[in-house]
């Protein structure tokens, strides 16, 4: 055993989880960990931020893309506070991270010492665990816990606030290990009663219908997906979260659920005679009114967290577990069958959606350029292999249904918080987590100046983010609802807008604007065909609308296809 | 239905690590929820380790399943159930104050504290201390026919304690099975 330093030890218990990047902001009370982490450049890449909440998107782009746990590293009081928004993304999206702040030294705790802040306090509602390390003695055992909490399980965030006194004292360090904590079970036993029901009722189904979230992401569970759905001929439709747990293109994938997703999926959710739910939560964005919700079907819901059951939607079976090995075993059971009737009953209302929205979205003939067909060009020009990064808004909404997905771990949103600024920061980490993927972000000309500092790191790191700026010079998103709810009135959207191109060029990153429909091809080209990272501003069509719709609150079979 | 939907009044009972901090987490999923807790009683258990919380709220029966998921969720969080009234022991504790000039004038506030039960445990001249533990009903009539009288100065209730009506002590189980998959 050595006799070494707190922040040591931080350093030693990191490297023992096989961290191998952390984004971070140094200050005052976490400075001896940052010394420390200077001796361990090159085990530990530590990627200076620009901003603490870049760090937490950072730390969530590289956990979605990679499966591994994101860590950011910050510093006490404001440093950590800057973080808050983006554990909170992370808690209601399920992202594994872990967040280590700066805190004072004990002796100072409570005496509003200078940049204090009660962070467990503050980050408790909204981490999966939130913890203060106030000796050095147990740091290891700290983070050993903290990387198990946030990867197992459902994943979530953990914060770990280290007192100053920690960092600097000594200890005799040694590795630790955290496979159990008795009061938490991350792994139940498979219940063989549920996995005969569920199979029964599959078998049963004549019309069959299954949601698939993120979890089927999360639980690396996508082989096993694929043969359940093959098996029984089980058509399905995904959440944002969940868009790339199975080709887009699959013959069983019959697109996207909730009020902007596709006609089809949301009109059968109605019409099925079985729901089958897996590794999603019901949000009310994928529900839309819960009194109308899928009142006609029996509901099966695969989940790994037992709070989900029955939270939102009453549920007639609940299979509790992994979903990696409940599909697997209630797939055993199932019959090899065909469900072409009810299979094709989706046909008629994906032609309709084509007609009435998605023709005039990829290819307009005339006009300033829709967001949907640059969108559609840049997936395809990568092959349909990208990751897709997105912000939040009118951009997030065209990218989720008209980009494309072939790969595992191919989306990086903000689903559960909605939160503008975090393409900019989350694409950062992507390019880390997975370094040989092409990553394409797309966002607003609002939410891009949320974390526009994190051009900063895009520029010292050159980081190869494919940056498409949709700007429609409007708050567009909200500009929508205004429009549709609130009579046009436009209060505080339109945007005045900076030179973007001027901007990414005092960061030294190649930029070009695309104004023509004649041009977007070879700019995309361009874009693509140009080491590291680069930003393609396209002038977009202000006025335009996300379609379909399901207005706020309205029965999930009710979309508006034009308004 | 109907059941899912009456408002009543439970007992949650929810044992945990002793952690530092729970407390507050464990109290916020009632207010996140809108759920006023109505007493809150916290100590350690029988089970050595275990830290007991008795907390009483009015809900519905889908908020109470909802409550107990989400503070059973806490990863120091050991189990969380929740009882109505026929399916538990309960007993409070309460003192009152009351004024010793109105007690021997009227021979009814020592004939309101024989019948019900309760012990005088401190006279001085200016007042006497009462002390009764029973279920929150009995204390409340205590209370009020003492406050007809005039008499009290102060009166103070504990939280609610409780023992379930059950055979198995489902916290010893449970740990028993949970220390089977230590590895
Ligand atoms: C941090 C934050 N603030 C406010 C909002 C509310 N909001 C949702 S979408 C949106 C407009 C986004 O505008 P822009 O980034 O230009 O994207 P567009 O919708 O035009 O594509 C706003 C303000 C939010 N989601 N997040
Ligand atoms: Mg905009």
């Amino acid at each position: 055993m050595e006799r070494i330093t707190g922040a040591e030890a931080l350093m030693r218990a990191l490297e023992h989880e096989n961290v191998d990047v952390l984004f971070g902001y140094p200050g005052g009370s976490i400075m001896p960990t940052y010394d420390a982490l200077y001796d361990h450049k090159k085990t530990l890449n530590h990627i200076l931020v620009r901003h603490e909440q870049g760090a937490v998107h950072a730390a969530q782009g590289y956990a979605r893309v990679s499966g591994k746990v994101g860590c950011a590293i910050v510093t006490s009081g404001p440093g950590a506070t800057n973080t808050i928004t983006g554990i909170a993304d992370a808690m209601i999206d399920s992202t594994p991270i872990v967040v280590i702040c700066g805190q004072v030294g004990v002796a100072m705790l409570g005496t509003d010492a200078f940049q204090e802040v009660d962070v467990v306090g503050v980050t408790s509602p909204i981490t999966k665990w939130s913890y203060q390390i106030r000796r050095a003695e147990d740091v290891a055992w700290a983070v050993a816990r903290a990387f198990y909490i946030a990867k197992s399980g459902r994943p979530g965030p953990v914060v770990l606030d280290f007192a100053k006194n920690a960092q600097t004292s000594m200890v005799d360090y040694q590795p630790a290990k955290a496979d159990f904590i008795r009061s938490y079970e991350p792994d139940p036993d498979l219940n063989e009663d549920q996995i005969r029901q569920a199979a029964k009722m599959i078998n049963d189904s004549v019309k069959p219908f299954v949601l698939v979230g993120q979890g089927v992401e999360l639980g690396n569970a996508r082989e096993e997906l694929k043969a359940f759905l093959e098996k029984a001929d089980l058509p399905c439709g995904t959440t944002f979260l969940g868009l790339s747990a199975i080709e887009s293109d699959h013959r069983l994938n019959k697109g996207i659920l909730g009020m902007h997703g596709n006609l089809g999926p949301n009109v059968m959710t109605n019409q099925c005679d079985l729901l089958i739910a897996v590794g999603m939560r019901f949000d009310d964005r994928v529900t839309g009114n819960l009194q109308t919700y899928a009142r006609q079907a029996k509901i099966i819901h695969f989940d790994i967290d037992r709070s989900e059951f029955n939270k939102n939607v009453k549920v007639d079976l609940a299979v509790h577990g992994d979903c990696k090995k409940t599909l697997a075993a209630v797939t055993a059971l199932l019959d090899q069958t065909t469900h072409t009737a009810w299979i094709d009953g989706f046909k008629p209302y994906e032609e309709k959606e084509y007609n009435k929205v998605i023709d005039k979205a990829l290819h307009p003939k005339e006009g300033a350029l829709l967001m949907g067909e640059v969108i559609r060009k840049v997936s395809e020009a990568t092959n349909n292999e990208a990751i897709l990064v997105t912000d939040v808004g009118q951009n997030q909404l065209f990218a989720c249904r008209y980009f494309k997905f072939t790969k595992p771990r191919s989306i990086v949103t903000s689903g559960g918080l909605g939160t503008m600024g975090f393409a900019i920061p989350a694409a950062i980490g992507a390019t880390f987590g997975a370094p040989h993927r092409t990553v394409c972000m797309f966002c607003g000309d609002g939410g891009m100046q949320m974390t526009i500092q994190e051009l900063g790191t895009i520029m010292e790191q050159g980081a190869p983010v494919k940056m498409i700026l949709l700007n429609n010079n409007y708050l567009g998103n909200v500009r929508q609802w205004q429009e549709m709810f609130f009579q046009r009135r436009y209060s505080f959207t339109p945007m005045v807008n900076p030179d973007y191109e001027l901007i990414a060029k005092g960061y030294g990153i190649p930029a070009k604007t695309v104004v023509e429909r004649k041009d977007l091809d070879a700019a995309i080209q361009e874009m693509l065909q140009t080491a590291g990272p680069y930003l393609l501003q396209c002038a977009i069509k202000e006025d335009d609308n996300v379609l379909p719709m399901t207005p706020p609150g309205a029965n999930v079979n009710e979309m508006l296809l034009e308004c | 239905m109907e059941q899912e939907n009456s408002i009543k009044l439970y007992t949650f009972i929810i044992y945990s690590e002793n952690v530092p901090g729970l407390l507050s987490q464990i109290t916020a999923v009632f207010t996140r929820r809108q759920v006023n807790i109505e007493s809150l009683n916290v100590c350690a258990s029988s089970t050595p380790g275990a830290h007991k919380y008795t907390i009483t709220a009015n809900c519905n029966l889908a908020m109470a399943k909802m409550l107990t998921a989400q503070i059973e969720k806490k990863i120091d969080v050991l189990q969380a159930n929740f009882f109505t009234d026929e399916e538990i022991f309960i007993n409070e504790t309460c003192l009152l104050k009351i004024s010793t000039p109105v007690m021997l004038e009227n021979k009814n506030v020592c004939r309101m504290v024989r019948l019900h039960g309760a012990h005088i445990v401190e006279v001085n001249p200016i007042y006497a201390t009462i002390e009764k533990t029973g279920i929150t009903s009995d204390i409340l009539s205590l209370y009020d026919s003492l406050k007809t009288l005039g008499c009290v100065l102060q009166f103070v209730r504990s939280g609610r304690i409780c023992i379930t009506k059950d055979f198995t002590e489902h916290l010893d189980e449970y740990l028993a099975e949970r220390e089977k998959k230590r590895k």
